[in-house]
Parts: structure tokens; sequence; C-alpha cells
């Protein structure tokens, strides 16, 4: 990492400290921030993190760790995420995956050569009456056909 | 994006006309302790899965010494199967945050935290509006409709992930800015919760109810449902059916009347209660809802008789092995080991003593994990097996009947 984007991060987890405080309850908070915005927590991220709020950086590593909406690995710009789970799998989830698979040219868990796409199975979105459901960052998508699901990957930047 | 179906659902206590702040302005009119009485009447039980009765944990919170108490919304809506929450939130936030000030009032809170799962982030602004809403109307903030040193304000805390999160005390190990691992109980949050103070945990149902229990009064709250299992339930109905979504029906609907209503045909199984409840074969559709006889958070997930059981069952534990906090043997293995089973007799490689040994795992399961979710995944193991035997068994000599 550059010194100048360093100072950058170090600067805007700063000002997430100003906002959110210093107390540990916070610590989710602001790797939330982080995470939206760079799609992932980076290391030294973590250690800055880990020295404004006063505690080892293994703390802020162990939480990462936990939550699958935490990731310390770039993922790629826009992160897919297609349920997985009973009732959408009966609604032919496996027609949509395939044909997203199929276009993107990557298999769920990859990410496309541009980094444009991150695509990763999830477990039930409440969704479940809507069937086919996936998520695109924080929309949520239902009802799903193959095609409608690839015009939808298509439209987004 | 969602649709919003306020206008034209049906139910006879939560899905009915309701003008925000009624409730409330109702309870601060009226003493704490009759406020608690009015839902102590209801027998109200709560609608995330336990059925711990509302009023016994709002009157054991009110009761503990504290400067600083708090109420949490769980939202973290994360069973297989269920959405209600969802709807609730994004159709009825009235009911829900009116039942989160009154429970504020009741116990003696000045803060109440929305724990909302990280799936639904999309409804965060609506909800940030609303809560703005709430303060100008002076239904959150300072001397609460006019109510001397009652104060109090909402705030909505995102989950990211996990569905172990909602279990209460792993929600507020998350809340405190730790890995979601449930703690030991005792001690329980109404005495020692977030931040270690007394904490009313509850879920967003359950909320609702009571924002309409204080507008109507217990006694006729008592009106509907059964004398164990008093007023209506929200049922999220997924799968093989016509008309999927959410229902609200009193408590003691049978699960063959709920078919009927659903549009469901050649039913085979129903899973009632998502992944860590339990499922039914057609011997068992005269079972009614309900804390006597099928308890249930409300998921109910149906399955026609194109459905394969075993694939079912697999979904299900593979979900389970995803989701377990690793923090005890009993489930971080035993699930692994149960998917493994599944797997087993999938490929048709397995004995008969060897699955009997499986099975008992699942009953050390329930009784030895340390939270709920090690104590209830065994659940859909052991009701697959049970109830569809037959099926299952034709994986072992080579055919599969049962398809
Ligand atoms: C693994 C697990 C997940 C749970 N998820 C939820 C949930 O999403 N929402 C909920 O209200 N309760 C959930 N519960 C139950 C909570 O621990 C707690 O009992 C409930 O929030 C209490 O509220 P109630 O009394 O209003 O039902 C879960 C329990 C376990 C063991
Ligand atoms: S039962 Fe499972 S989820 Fe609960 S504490 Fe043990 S390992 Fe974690
Ligand atoms: S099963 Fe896919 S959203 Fe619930």
């Amino acid at each position: 990492m550059l010194v100048a984007e360093k100072n950058a991060l170090t600067e805007e987890i700063e000002q997430l400290v100003e906002k959110y405080g210093k107390d540990r309850s916070a610590l989710l908070e602001i790797l939330h921030e982080i995470q939206k915005k760079h799609r992932s927590i980076p290391d030294f991220a973590q250690q800055e993190v880990a020295r404004l709020l006063e505690i080892h950086p293994v703390e802020v590593y162990s939480v990462i760790s936990f939550y699958t909406f935490l990731n310390t690995e770039p993922k790629g710009r826009n992160l897919v995420r297609i349920c997985q789970t009973i009732s959408c799998d009966m609604k032919n989830k496996q027609a949509v995956v395939n044909a997203v698979e199929r276009e993107l040219g990557v298999k769920i868990g990859e990410t496309t050569r541009d980094r444009k796409f991150t695509v990763e199975y999830t477990n039930c979105m409440g969704l479940c009456d809507q069937g086919p459901a996936m998520a695109v960052n924080e929309r949520v998508y239902m009802k799903l056909t193959p095609e409608k699901a690839v015009e939808i990957l298509n439209e987004v930047k | 994006m969602v649709e919003n179906l306020r206008e034209t659902r049906q139910g006879e206590v939560l899905f009915t006309d309701y003008t925000r702040g009624e409730s409330v302005k109702k309870a601060l009119s009226m003493e704490r302790q009759d406020v608690l009485f009015e839902i102590k009447d209801s027998k109200l039980k709560g609608r995330g899965g336990a059925g711990f009765p509302t009023s016994t944990k709002w009157m054991l919170t009110a009761a503990a010494k504290s400067e600083e108490k708090y109420v949490v919304c769980n939202a973290d809506e994360g069973e297989p199967g269920t959405f209600k929450d969802r709807v609730l939130l994004w159709e009825y936030p009235d009911l829900v945050f009116d039942g989160m000030i009154i429970a504020g009032y009741v116990i003696g809170a000045k803060e109440g935290i929305l724990y909302l799962r990280g799936e639904y982030e999309y409804m965060l602004p609506s909800l940030e509006a609303y809560l703005e809403e709430l303060r100008k109307d002076n239904l959150l903030g300072e001397n609460i409709c006019g109510k001397e040193g009652f104060n109090y304000d909402i705030r909505i805390h995102l989950g990211h992930g996990a569905y172990v999160c909602g279990e209460e005390t792993a929600l507020i190990e998350s809340l405190e800015g730790h890995r979601g691992e449930a703690r030991n109980r005792p001690p329980f949050p109404v005495t020692t919760g977030f931040n270690k103070k007394p904490t009313v945990v509850n879920n967003v149902e359950t909320l609702a109810a009571v924002t309409r229990i204080v507008e109507k009064g217990g006694e006729w709250y008592k009106t509907h449902g059964t004398d164990k299992s008093t007023g209506s339930k929200l049922l999220s109905v997924s799968g093989d059916c016509e008309k999927p979504g959410v229902y609200e029906l009193p408590w003691g609907t049978t699960i063959s009347e709920l078919l009927e209503k659903v549009g469901a045909k050649n039913t085979k199984a129903v899973q009632v209660g998502g992944a860590s409840g339990v499922c039914l074969n057609k011997a068992q559709f005269d079972r009614t809802l309900g804390y006597e006889d099928v308890g249930t958070g409300g998921s109910v997930i149906i399955f026609d008789e194109s459905r394969d059981m075993l694939k079912v069952l697999k979904n299900f534990m593979e979900f389970f092995v995803e989701e377990s906090c690793g923090q005890c043997i009993p489930c971080r293995v035993g699930n692994t080991k149960l998917l493994e089973g599944v797997e087993m007799i999938e490929k048709g490689e397995f004995t008969f003593g060897y699955i009997n040994k499986l099975k008992d795992l699942g009953k050390s399961m329930q009784v030895s994990s340390k939270c709920g979710l090690g104590q209830s995944s065994p659940n859909s193991f052991l009701t697959i097996l049970e109830n569809f035997k037959d099926e299952i068994l034709n994986y072992a000599n080579g055919g599969r009947n049962g398809k």
C-alpha cells in the first residue's frame, strides 16, 4: 500500500472512530463502513482500527473472521449472493446459478477477471416466498429466472 | 423491491388497522404495573421460537435494580423459511416500534436497539426515516408525549450475516462488538444483558403483539387462539403451494387447514419451525400449531410428492455445518457427523448400526450443546429419518421409491 493510501485510510478510520466512538461496541459499525466502502478490510485498516480503539489487532481479525459479511481478502466491486437454502433450492435456484456462472465465466466463490463481480452462495435471506432470491450488494432481487438474473447483472455498473 | 401488501392483508390481531402512537399514549396514561398486568393477563408468549412468557421477562427486568436498562428487538430472522419479521418491519413498523417504546416505559429503559439482520440492510433507509418521524411526533425523545421523565430513543444495529446471532446472548455479544458466540445462561439477559445491564430481548412479532394487547386489552387477546396458546401467529409459508406468503392465523389451526388455505396439493411433508424444527408426514397433518402441540417460530415449508426428503435433509445439515459458531464440540463436530451420515445414505454406503449411532449422537447434541442452535439442529435429522423411514431406507437398497 502506498504511503498516501495509508494516510487516507488512517484519516478515514479516525473519522469513523469520531462518529461511532472509541467504545468496543463501536467496532462492528466501524468495520461495516470500511467493508462497505472498500469491499474488504485490509491488514493495515485492521491495525489502525485496533490502535484507535486500543485493542489488540488479533481481536479485530477474530471478529472479522466470524462474520460472513466481513472479509480481509479483496473481492469484486459488486458482491452477488444467491440463496442456496431449501425454499429457493426448490424453486430451481440451480438454473439461476448455472446461468450466472456461464455468463460471467466464473464459478460460485470466484471473482471475475475484471474484478467487477464476486459470486457467492448465501443462506436464507428471508425471501423464501419469492424465490429464487439473489442480492447484489445491498439490493435484493426476487422470483428470478436465469434470464432475469443475467439481465440484472448486465445493468450493474 | 419488496412489495407492501398492508392494504390487502387479513388477520385478527396484527394484520388490522392501527394508528401509530395510540397504544404508547394509552400505556403512558397507565401505571407501569397495570401495563404489565394486561400483558400477563393476555398470556402472551415469545414469538421468536422459545415461547417464554413475555410478562415474566419484563417483570424480571423491571424489578432489576440498575440505572441503565435496554430493550432489544431481535430482527435477526435467519431461520430458513422465515420471513414474517421482514413483513412486520416493512409494512407494520408502527406496531413494532410502538411495542419497543412500551417495553422501554415498562422496564425503565432509556434506549432501545433494533438488531436488524445484515440481509435486511435494504430496509435501513425507510426504518431510519420512520424513527425520524417518531422523534418529530415526540414518540421518541425527551418527556415522551408529555410524560415527565420518560426519555427514550431507538437505534438500529446491523448484523453481519451470522444465523447464531439470533440467539439472544450471541446477539448481545455481537452488539458489544465481539464474535457472536453464545454465552452460558444463567445469568440471563434480564439481569445481565447488553453491557452487563438488565436487558429485555424480544422478537419483532412479540413486540407487535404487545402494541395490540395494550390497545385492546389482555382479555380481548385471549379470545383468539387456544387456552395455552393465546392470540395469533404469523406463519411464513413457502415451498410447494399456490399461495406462499405470510399468513396470520389463530393458534390451534391444524396443518391440514393451513395446507388447504395456501393451496398445497399432493403434499408429502411439512417442515414446521425451519431447519431447526420438525418434519411431519401425512399421518401427522391433523396436528395443531400451538405451544401444546407443534410449537413454532412460524416457518412452514411444504414439500409435495415429487420431493426427495434426503436432499431436503442434506440442505438443512449443510446449513447447520456452516452456521455452527464452533464454540462447543457437540454442535461443531456433531453436525458434521450428521451431514456425513446423510452423504453416506445418499451413496448407499452405510450400515443401519451406524445410522442408529448417529441418532443417538443427535439426541446427545440436544442435551449437551451450549446453545439452542446445537440443541435443535438434530431435530430435522431425527424426524426426517423417523417419519420418512421407508423413503430414506430405500436408498440403501438402491431404489428411490419415495422420489
Ligand atoms: C440459533 C438461534 C437463532 C435464533 N434466532 C432468532 C431470531 O432470528 N429472532 C428471534 O426473535 N429469536 C431468535 N432466537 C431466539 C432468541 O434466543 C430469543 O429466545 C428470542 O429473541 C426471545 O424473544 P421472544 O421471547 O419475544 O421470543 C434464536 C435462537 C437460537 C438458538
Ligand atoms: S451449540 Fe453450536 S452455535 Fe451454539 S455455542 Fe455450541 S457450537 Fe456455537
Ligand atoms: S430459502 Fe432462499 S430466501 Fe429463504
